[in-house]
């Protein structure tokens, strides 16, 4: 018989704490999403013994169990709340070797919860260059519990820690800092006394949080409710609860450990000055900046083209394959080019991931958020929005998602509803064929390409939108919250590809199945309307072989004709020229209009849509066809080219302003707990959309 | 008021002696800006703001209206 028990595993940020994780479970891992809200939640597994299995979950870093952010909310809950499925039998607080005295603060607040807590020094192995001394018994007995040194990077300790978590039942769940007597006696005994089933530590926390409790029977919330104080004697209290703390530990480390602080070098003093210079720092992040967006293009295509190869061939394959039928037909025209359009952004998004998971732990980005806080604070924004934003080139989802360690609520709203702003890899195929069509294909002084240059005159459109709505928003959202900004500047650290890896690997499956799962059913959708219609629809087939009974067409030329009058009659060709006066004045017609509404799957959906609208078969990312068709469609009114560089610039102003994505009106739902920003988000976005394509096809024309 | 972190020159120390607590996030005293604790100013970002300093053995960065609200004497 093997017994599983639970194992949470807490610590501050830049511990190492998720290397640790790494080293005790190894890929035995899974990330997964906590009910209604998009925080990771990672579990893994490890056999401490024959009979002994632990699931391990990697709690997000926090500096204390009071929650003031979404990911620290999730440790707040799983600790508080004994009937919460990951409730812990027994927690590991992971901590640096170089701060112990603050990781001894979380530590303290663990330990009074009554949860036997084992404490894990990380990043051992770096005592002696640092000249740290820690006396590991005597530090034991002060605690009240085991400790033991460990180094996730050299693998020392593991299984040490691994041996003592096997007798996790005899560990001490005495509190190690009595708050009652130093605070206020007479009110935590009352508090003890009324709630005795509780730690007189947990009763607190619950008074402090009483709004989150959701957990409590009613008779406990009027219990705790009684004793109730305003919001300044409760801050009051807990910096009380603080110093108390510190003395506590204060006292502890004196006797245990001993710092020699010349022994250190001072490595991160001169980075620090090079990379927060006041000219260098931002020299740096450009060009840190340019090298990431140049290789987000240059070592993505050459997989992006595999897979574009490789998902036509399996649509023509199971075409082959399986009798022809609408189960075949949603297969071939639905989900397999719906999988292949999620599948399409991996490589450039698992390479931004990479850049972004190398910066974080080398500690560089909390370097930029420091240089650049003030910039984007004039915008309504923190230092902490830098990472959303250059992340929402990659995708605007994950972006969003990024954005959850900014601690001002009204910054973070600011960041979220302006990110979609920024050029995401959907736009690119759209911008490339449109840009192919319109803008001629020249060299200035034989590096400037005309074409390139209107790419990049794109992107810097995006990101002028992004700054002037946030300045825009800063002026007029009426949210008072007051702004507060605190980030640690880790020590350097040269990263471990380990960690890295299961970073980008990670994030790129929570991609792939998060948005994924959005833009496949929008994909059915789309396919279904567009292969289903009234009679006309139905009767295809004999009008254009009645049609054309008199002229020699080969099968082919006859089928293309079919499958245009089809679309033409289709549902979603008949909603294409339902909104086609209001997209008249912008240059467009019915099929545009067509690709414009099939585009709210994703924005990269519009070359497909109008490949099939002009009956041209779409091979791979061979566009030329595509290119020629489009080139050759001319307006049936005027008689000039459908797309001239009016209709061309209308639409790529468009595609740039234009919230044409569904997954990420989902995540800002989501995230914002409220419909009213994601369509906030969808008429402001979109009606800017609308008047600058306007006035530009009214002007160009 | 008199002197704060914010009244800080880059390399100077000082001693917090008071912290405005309904104006400091409670984040910042759990991580050890409290009364007693020596704090010295590392750099300023180039803008002035926000500040980089060292307290209670972390490295932090805050606005300089955050750091006005934390009293200190200055250590020669």
């Amino acid at each position: 018989m093997i017994k599983t028990i639970k194992i949470a595993l807490v610590g501050n940020p830049n511990t190492g704490k998720t290397s640790l994780f790494n080293q005790l479970t190894g890929l035995n891992q899974k990330v997964g999403n906590y009910p209604g809200i998009t925080v990771d939640k990672k579990q893994g597994t490890c056999h401490l013994s024959e009979h002994l299995k632990a699931v391990i979950t990697d709690l997000p870093g926090t500096y204390s169990i009071n929650p003031t952010s979404a990911d620290e909310d999730i440790v707040y809950k799983t600790l508080v709340n004994e009937k919460n499925p990951d409730f812990p039998d027994v927690v590991v607080v992971v901590a640096e070797v170089e701060n112990l005295k603050r990781n001894l603060f979380l530590f303290s607040q663990i330990k009074d919860l009554g949860i036997p807590t084992v404490l894990a020094i990380n990043m051992a192995d770096q005592m002696q260059r640092k000249g740290i001394t820690i006396d590991v018994a005597s530090l034991e007995k002060d605690l009240n519990t085991k400790v033991v040194l460990v180094s996730a990077r050299k693998k020392t300790g593991i299984e040490e820690l691994k041996t003592i978590l096997k007798d996790y039942d005899t560990l001490s769940t005495q509190s190690l800092a009595d708050i009652s007597q130093r605070i206020d006696g007479n009110f935590f005994v009352k508090i003890k006394e009324a709630l005795p089933q509780f730690s007189t530590y947990k009763s607190w926390l619950l008074i402090t949080q009483l709004a989150e409790a959701d957990f409590i029977t009613d008779q406990e919330r009027e219990t705790l409710l009684s004793f109730k104080k305003k919001k300044e004697k409760i801050k009051k209290f807990q910096h009380k609860e603080a110093i108390f703390r510190y003395q506590v530990i204060n006292e502890i480390l004196k006797k245990n450990y001993v710092i020699n602080r010349s022994e250190g070098s001072d490595l991160r003093g001169k980075l620090d000055r090079i990379l927060t210079h006041r000219i260098f720092g931002y020299v740096i992040f450009a060009l840190i900046l340019v090298i990431i967006f140049q290789s987000v293009f240059a070592w993505a295509s050459i997989p992006m083209e595999w897979i574009d190869t490789a998902f036509a061939q399996l649509a023509n394959y199971t075409q082959q394959q399986l009798t022809t039928g609408r189960f075949t037909d949603l297969l071939v025209e639905g989900v397999i080019p719906g999988v292949g359009g999620v599948l399409i952004f991996v490589p450039q998004i698992a390479i931004l991931f990479l850049f972004v998971a190398i910066l974080e732990e080398t500690g560089y980005m909390s370097r930029v958020v420091f240089l650049m806080d003030k910039i984007m604070r004039r915008y309504g924004m923190s230092g902490k929005s830098v990472i959303p934003l250059v992340s929402g080139t990659a995708c605007a989802i994950p972006a969003i998602m990024s954005s959850r360690n900014i601690e001002s609520w009204r910054e973070r709203l600011i960041t979220i509803l302006v990110v979609p702003f920024t050029t995401c890899s959907a736009r690119i195929p759209v911008y490339a064929i449109l840009i192919a069509l319109i803008i001629p294909d020249k060299h200035y002084f034989g590096i400037f390409n005309l074409q390139g240059l209107t790419l990049l005159a794109l992107y810097v459109l995006g990101f002028v939108a992004a700054i002037s709505s946030a300045y825009l928003l800063n002026k007029v959202l009426k949210i008072k919250n007051k702004s507060f900004f605190i980030i640690e500047l880790p020590n350097y650290k040269i990263p471990s590809p380990k960690n890295i890896g299961i970073t980008v690997l990670e994030k790129t499956k929570a991609f792939v199945l998060g948005a994924g799962k959005i833009i496949l059913a929008i994909s059915i959708v789309l396919w279904f309307l567009a292969s289903h219609g009234g009679s006309d629809f139905t009767n295809a087939e004999e009008t254009i072989q009645l049609e054309n009974s008199g002229k020699s067409l080969s099968v082919s030329e006859l089928n293309k004709k079919i499958a245009s009058y089809k679309l033409a009659h289709s549902y979603i060709g008949k909603i294409g020229k339902t909104i086609e006066p209001v997209i008249k004045p912008l240059g467009y017609d019915w099929k545009v209009g067509i690709a414009l509404i099939s585009s709210f799957a994703a924005r990269e959906v519009f070359v497909g849509t109008l490949a099939t609208i002009y009956s041209v078969e779409d091979k791979g990312n061979n566009s030329a066809t595509i290119k020629q068709r489009m080139q050759s469609e001319v307006d049936s009114v005027t008689g000039k080219k459908r797309f001239d560089f009016a209709t061309g610039m209308s639409l790529l102003l468009f595609y740039a302003f234009a919230m044409q994505c569904m997954g990420t009106l989902a995540i800002v739902k989501r995230e914002t707990r409220s419909w009213k920003w994601p369509i906030l988000q969808l008429t402001g976005m979109g009606s800017l959309a609308y008047i600058v394509a306007l006035l530009a096809f009214q002007m160009l024309k | 008021m008199g002197l704060s972190i914010a009244s800080l020159q880059v390399g100077e120390r000082g001693i917090i002696c008071d912290v405005a607590l309904d104006k400091i996030p409670l984040k910042l005293l759990e991580m050890g800006c409290l009364p007693g604790k020596e704090v010295e100013l590392l750099q300023k970002a180039p803008l002035k703001d926000p500040l980089y300093i060292r307290v209670n053995g972390s490295h932090l960065a805050i606005r300089v209206e955050t750091a006005s609200q934390i009293a200190i004497s200055k250590l020669q």
